[in-house]
Protein backbone atom coordinates (compact mmCIF):
# COMPACT_ATOMS: atom_id res chain seq x y z
CA UNK A 1 0.00 0.00 0.00
CA UNK A 2 1.44 3.49 -0.73
CA UNK A 3 2.18 5.73 2.41
CA UNK A 4 -0.04 8.39 3.31
CA UNK A 5 1.75 11.68 1.66
CA UNK A 6 0.10 13.69 3.80
CA UNK A 7 2.72 12.80 6.48
CA UNK A 8 5.03 15.14 4.58
CA UNK A 9 6.53 17.69 6.57
CA UNK A 10 5.08 16.33 9.35
CA UNK A 11 8.08 17.43 12.74
CA UNK A 12 8.34 15.32 15.65
CA UNK A 13 10.28 15.99 18.94
CA UNK A 14 12.10 13.82 20.96
CA UNK A 15 9.93 13.17 24.60
CA UNK A 16 13.41 14.20 26.91
CA UNK A 17 16.68 14.80 26.05
CA UNK A 18 19.12 12.00 25.39
CA UNK A 19 22.08 12.17 27.95
CA UNK A 20 25.15 11.66 26.63
CA UNK A 21 27.49 8.61 28.82
CA UNK A 22 31.25 7.67 28.72
CA UNK A 23 29.90 3.73 30.05
CA UNK A 24 26.68 4.59 26.62
CA UNK A 25 30.10 5.94 24.17
CA UNK A 26 32.03 3.44 25.40
CA UNK A 27 29.60 0.53 24.72
CA UNK A 28 28.39 1.53 21.66
CA UNK A 29 32.38 1.79 20.28
CA UNK A 30 32.95 -1.42 21.22
CA UNK A 31 30.04 -2.94 19.31
CA UNK A 32 31.67 -1.85 16.30
CA UNK A 33 35.05 -3.19 17.54
CA UNK A 34 36.43 -0.16 17.54
CA UNK A 35 39.38 0.43 20.45
CA UNK A 36 40.28 3.90 19.68
CA UNK A 37 40.80 5.37 22.87
CA UNK A 38 39.24 8.34 22.47
CA UNK A 39 35.96 6.52 22.48
CA UNK A 40 36.95 4.75 25.76
CA UNK A 41 39.59 6.67 27.86
CA UNK A 42 38.69 10.93 29.10
CA UNK A 43 42.70 11.46 28.98
CA UNK A 44 42.91 9.75 25.79
CA UNK A 45 40.43 12.14 24.51
CA UNK A 46 41.50 15.24 26.32
CA UNK A 47 44.74 15.12 24.95
CA UNK A 48 43.61 14.85 21.55
CA UNK A 49 41.55 18.08 22.32
CA UNK A 50 38.28 16.96 23.17
CA UNK A 51 36.58 17.92 26.25
CA UNK A 52 35.44 14.59 27.14
CA UNK A 53 35.38 11.44 25.23
CA UNK A 54 33.17 11.78 21.75
CA UNK A 55 31.01 9.56 19.98
CA UNK A 56 31.93 7.58 16.77
CA UNK A 57 30.66 8.94 13.92
CA UNK A 58 27.19 6.81 13.56
CA UNK A 59 26.66 6.98 17.05
CA UNK A 60 23.59 9.29 16.59
CA UNK A 61 21.30 6.57 15.28
CA UNK A 62 21.32 5.58 18.51
CA UNK A 63 18.92 8.39 19.52
CA UNK A 64 18.32 10.43 16.53
CA UNK A 65 15.23 8.74 15.95
CA UNK A 66 13.39 7.96 19.38
CA UNK A 67 10.82 10.88 18.61
CA UNK A 68 9.96 9.00 15.34
CA UNK A 69 8.61 5.72 16.75
CA UNK A 70 5.05 6.98 16.81
CA UNK A 71 4.74 8.65 13.80
CA UNK A 72 6.21 5.44 11.62
CA UNK A 73 3.59 3.09 13.27
CA UNK A 74 0.95 5.70 12.63
CA UNK A 75 -1.90 3.16 11.27
CA UNK A 76 -2.92 6.39 8.72
CA UNK A 77 0.93 6.61 7.47
CA UNK A 78 0.30 3.03 6.13
CA UNK A 79 4.13 1.54 6.71
CA UNK A 80 4.65 -2.39 6.89
CA UNK A 81 7.16 -2.79 9.38
CA UNK A 82 8.05 -6.67 7.81
CA UNK A 83 9.11 -5.45 4.39
CA UNK A 84 11.01 -2.16 6.02
CA UNK A 85 15.10 -1.92 4.88
CA UNK A 86 17.52 1.02 5.62
CA UNK A 87 17.96 2.43 2.31
CA UNK A 88 20.23 5.50 3.03
CA UNK A 89 22.26 6.93 5.61
CA UNK A 90 23.62 10.08 6.20
CA UNK A 91 25.27 12.79 8.84
CA UNK A 92 26.69 15.92 8.99
CA UNK A 93 28.00 16.97 11.85
CA UNK A 94 29.09 20.58 13.40
CA UNK A 95 31.24 19.32 16.21
CA UNK A 96 31.80 15.98 17.42
CA UNK A 97 29.34 14.46 19.76
CA UNK A 98 30.80 13.78 23.21
CA UNK A 99 29.95 12.29 27.42
CA UNK A 100 28.53 15.27 28.83
CA UNK A 101 26.03 16.06 26.35
CA UNK A 102 21.86 16.75 26.44
CA UNK A 103 20.71 16.05 23.43
CA UNK A 104 17.19 17.18 21.32
CA UNK A 105 16.03 16.10 18.24
CA UNK A 106 13.45 17.59 15.79
CA UNK A 107 12.45 14.98 13.46
CA UNK A 108 10.60 16.07 10.03
CA UNK A 109 9.23 13.56 7.40
CA UNK A 110 11.04 14.99 4.78
CA UNK A 111 9.61 13.10 1.49
CA UNK A 112 8.31 10.28 0.74
CA UNK A 113 8.23 8.71 -3.45
CA UNK A 114 7.64 5.98 -5.19
CA UNK A 115 10.95 3.80 -6.98
CA UNK A 116 9.41 1.00 -8.75
CA UNK A 117 7.91 -0.84 -6.92
CA UNK A 118 9.19 0.34 -3.33
CA UNK A 119 7.83 3.24 -1.12
CA UNK A 120 10.74 5.26 -0.05
CA UNK A 121 10.23 7.39 3.26
CA UNK A 122 13.23 10.11 3.85
CA UNK A 123 13.26 11.57 7.75
CA UNK A 124 15.71 14.41 8.90
CA UNK A 125 16.58 15.04 12.23
CA UNK A 126 18.48 17.83 13.49
CA UNK A 127 20.17 17.02 16.77
CA UNK A 128 20.92 20.20 19.19
CA UNK A 129 21.83 20.74 22.64
CA UNK A 130 19.35 21.31 25.19
CA UNK A 131 20.37 25.04 25.07
CA UNK A 132 20.00 25.13 20.94
CA UNK A 133 23.50 24.28 20.00
CA UNK A 134 22.98 22.56 16.63
CA UNK A 135 25.29 19.54 16.36
CA UNK A 136 24.33 17.43 13.91
CA UNK A 137 21.86 16.62 11.24
CA UNK A 138 21.11 13.13 10.11
CA UNK A 139 19.23 11.98 6.81
CA UNK A 140 17.62 8.90 7.17
CA UNK A 141 16.31 6.71 4.22
CA UNK A 142 14.09 3.45 5.08
CA UNK A 143 12.32 1.51 1.93
CA UNK A 144 9.48 -0.40 2.11
CA UNK A 145 9.46 -3.04 -0.33
CA UNK A 146 6.70 -3.92 -2.54
CA UNK A 147 4.86 -0.73 -0.76
CA UNK A 148 3.88 0.93 -4.55
CA UNK A 149 3.27 -2.35 -5.92
CA UNK B 1 40.67 17.41 17.59
CA UNK B 2 42.61 17.30 14.82
CA UNK B 3 43.05 15.02 12.27
CA UNK B 4 46.82 13.64 11.87
CA UNK B 5 46.95 13.64 7.98
CA UNK B 6 47.84 17.13 6.68
CA UNK B 7 45.66 18.22 3.66
CA UNK B 8 49.07 19.19 1.50
CA UNK B 9 50.13 15.69 1.98
CA UNK B 10 47.17 14.45 0.46
CA UNK B 11 47.06 14.13 -3.24
CA UNK B 12 43.38 13.77 -5.34
CA UNK B 13 43.17 10.24 -6.60
CA UNK B 14 45.22 8.69 -3.47
CA UNK B 15 44.34 5.48 -2.17
CA UNK B 16 43.76 4.46 1.08
CA UNK B 17 45.01 0.55 1.58
CA UNK B 18 42.13 -2.27 2.44
CA UNK B 19 41.47 -3.05 5.43
CA UNK B 20 39.34 -6.23 6.48
CA UNK B 21 36.90 -6.31 9.30
CA UNK B 22 34.94 -9.71 10.16
CA UNK B 23 31.48 -9.86 11.50
CA UNK B 24 30.12 -12.88 13.12
CA UNK B 25 26.76 -13.17 15.03
CA UNK B 26 27.84 -12.51 18.23
CA UNK B 27 28.67 -9.25 17.45
CA UNK B 28 25.13 -8.89 15.77
CA UNK B 29 23.99 -9.47 19.13
CA UNK B 30 25.93 -7.25 20.76
CA UNK B 31 25.52 -4.59 18.01
CA UNK B 32 21.57 -4.99 18.58
CA UNK B 33 22.08 -4.28 22.03
CA UNK B 34 24.30 -0.85 21.98
CA UNK B 35 22.22 0.19 19.13
CA UNK B 36 18.71 -0.22 20.31
CA UNK B 37 17.76 -1.74 16.85
CA UNK B 38 16.71 -5.64 17.64
CA UNK B 39 15.23 -6.18 14.59
CA UNK B 40 15.29 -10.11 14.84
CA UNK B 41 16.42 -10.27 10.94
CA UNK B 42 20.13 -9.26 12.49
CA UNK B 43 20.13 -12.21 14.42
CA UNK B 44 17.22 -14.97 14.00
CA UNK B 45 17.54 -16.73 11.37
CA UNK B 46 14.33 -18.25 11.32
CA UNK B 47 12.63 -15.23 10.89
CA UNK B 48 15.27 -13.97 8.08
CA UNK B 49 14.46 -16.74 6.19
CA UNK B 50 10.84 -16.45 6.58
CA UNK B 51 10.92 -12.44 5.80
CA UNK B 52 12.40 -14.10 2.12
CA UNK B 53 16.27 -13.53 3.39
CA UNK B 54 18.83 -16.16 2.77
CA UNK B 55 20.07 -15.75 6.25
CA UNK B 56 20.68 -13.57 9.40
CA UNK B 57 22.15 -10.28 7.60
CA UNK B 58 24.06 -7.51 9.70
CA UNK B 59 22.37 -4.19 10.05
CA UNK B 60 23.12 -1.75 7.89
CA UNK B 61 24.33 0.81 10.20
CA UNK B 62 26.83 -2.03 11.50
CA UNK B 63 28.74 -1.98 8.02
CA UNK B 64 28.46 1.53 7.79
CA UNK B 65 30.34 2.03 11.54
CA UNK B 66 32.91 0.03 9.78
CA UNK B 67 33.27 2.60 7.00
CA UNK B 68 33.13 5.21 9.68
CA UNK B 69 35.93 3.20 11.63
CA UNK B 70 38.60 2.84 8.35
CA UNK B 71 38.12 6.61 8.08
CA UNK B 72 38.72 7.86 11.47
CA UNK B 73 41.44 5.28 11.97
CA UNK B 74 42.92 6.62 8.31
CA UNK B 75 42.33 10.76 9.30
CA UNK B 76 43.62 10.04 13.34
CA UNK B 77 40.19 11.54 15.04
CA UNK B 78 36.65 10.93 14.87
CA UNK B 79 36.13 14.52 15.72
CA UNK B 80 37.91 15.44 11.96
CA UNK B 81 34.98 13.49 9.76
CA UNK B 82 32.67 16.57 9.32
CA UNK B 83 30.18 14.56 6.57
CA UNK B 84 29.60 11.17 6.18
CA UNK B 85 26.45 9.26 4.22
CA UNK B 86 26.16 5.89 2.79
CA UNK B 87 23.82 4.13 0.41
CA UNK B 88 22.84 0.47 1.66
CA UNK B 89 23.21 -1.39 -1.69
CA UNK B 90 23.55 -5.03 -1.15
CA UNK B 91 23.39 -7.43 2.56
CA UNK B 92 25.77 -9.02 4.44
CA UNK B 93 24.94 -12.46 5.23
CA UNK B 94 26.61 -13.23 8.04
CA UNK B 95 26.40 -17.47 8.35
CA UNK B 96 26.19 -18.81 11.86
CA UNK B 97 29.80 -20.42 12.23
CA UNK B 98 33.01 -19.30 13.77
CA UNK B 99 34.16 -17.05 11.01
CA UNK B 100 30.82 -15.05 10.18
CA UNK B 101 31.52 -12.70 7.32
CA UNK B 102 34.43 -10.26 5.62
CA UNK B 103 33.66 -6.15 5.25
CA UNK B 104 36.30 -5.40 3.33
CA UNK B 105 36.77 -1.79 2.76
CA UNK B 106 39.28 0.74 0.97
CA UNK B 107 39.09 4.41 -0.15
CA UNK B 108 40.27 7.01 -2.01
CA UNK B 109 41.10 10.73 -2.05
CA UNK B 110 38.02 11.53 -4.69
CA UNK B 111 38.57 15.29 -3.99
CA UNK B 112 40.45 18.25 -2.22
CA UNK B 113 38.01 20.99 -1.77
CA UNK B 114 38.35 24.14 0.26
CA UNK B 115 39.65 24.66 3.95
CA UNK B 116 41.52 21.90 4.01
CA UNK B 117 38.83 19.26 3.43
CA UNK B 118 39.14 16.22 1.59
CA UNK B 119 36.17 13.98 0.27
CA UNK B 120 37.06 10.62 0.81
CA UNK B 121 35.14 7.60 -0.81
CA UNK B 122 34.68 4.31 0.28
CA UNK B 123 34.48 0.74 -1.34
CA UNK B 124 32.89 -1.79 1.05
CA UNK B 125 32.59 -5.42 -0.27
CA UNK B 126 31.47 -8.80 1.00
CA UNK B 127 32.11 -11.52 -1.15
CA UNK B 128 31.77 -10.04 -4.21
CA UNK B 129 28.91 -7.82 -3.49
CA UNK B 130 29.25 -4.52 -3.27
CA UNK B 131 27.60 -3.87 0.42
CA UNK B 132 27.68 -0.27 0.23
CA UNK B 133 27.21 2.92 -2.75
CA UNK B 134 27.63 6.37 -2.78
CA UNK B 135 29.38 5.80 0.53
CA UNK B 136 31.98 9.59 1.18
CA UNK B 137 33.23 10.74 3.57
CA UNK B 138 34.04 14.64 3.72
CA UNK B 139 36.93 14.80 6.47
CA UNK B 140 38.60 18.03 7.90
CA UNK B 141 42.75 17.71 7.25
CA UNK B 142 45.55 19.36 9.08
Amino acid sequence: MPLNRDFVGRTYESSAPYEVSRVKISEFATAIGDSNPIYHDRQAAVAAGHPDVVAPPTFPIVFSLLGTGDALGDPDLGLNFAMVVHGEQRFEYERPIHAGDELVCTSTIAEIRSVGRNEFLTLRSDVSTTSGELVCRTYNVIVERGGAA
Amino acid sequence: MAATVKYDEVEAGQEIPAVEYQVRRVDLVRYAGASGDFNPIHWNERYAKAVGLPDVIAHGMYTMAQGGRFVTDWAGDPGAVVEYGVRFSSMVVVPDDDNGATIRISGVVEEKREDKRVVVALTAKSGDSRVLSKARAVVQLA
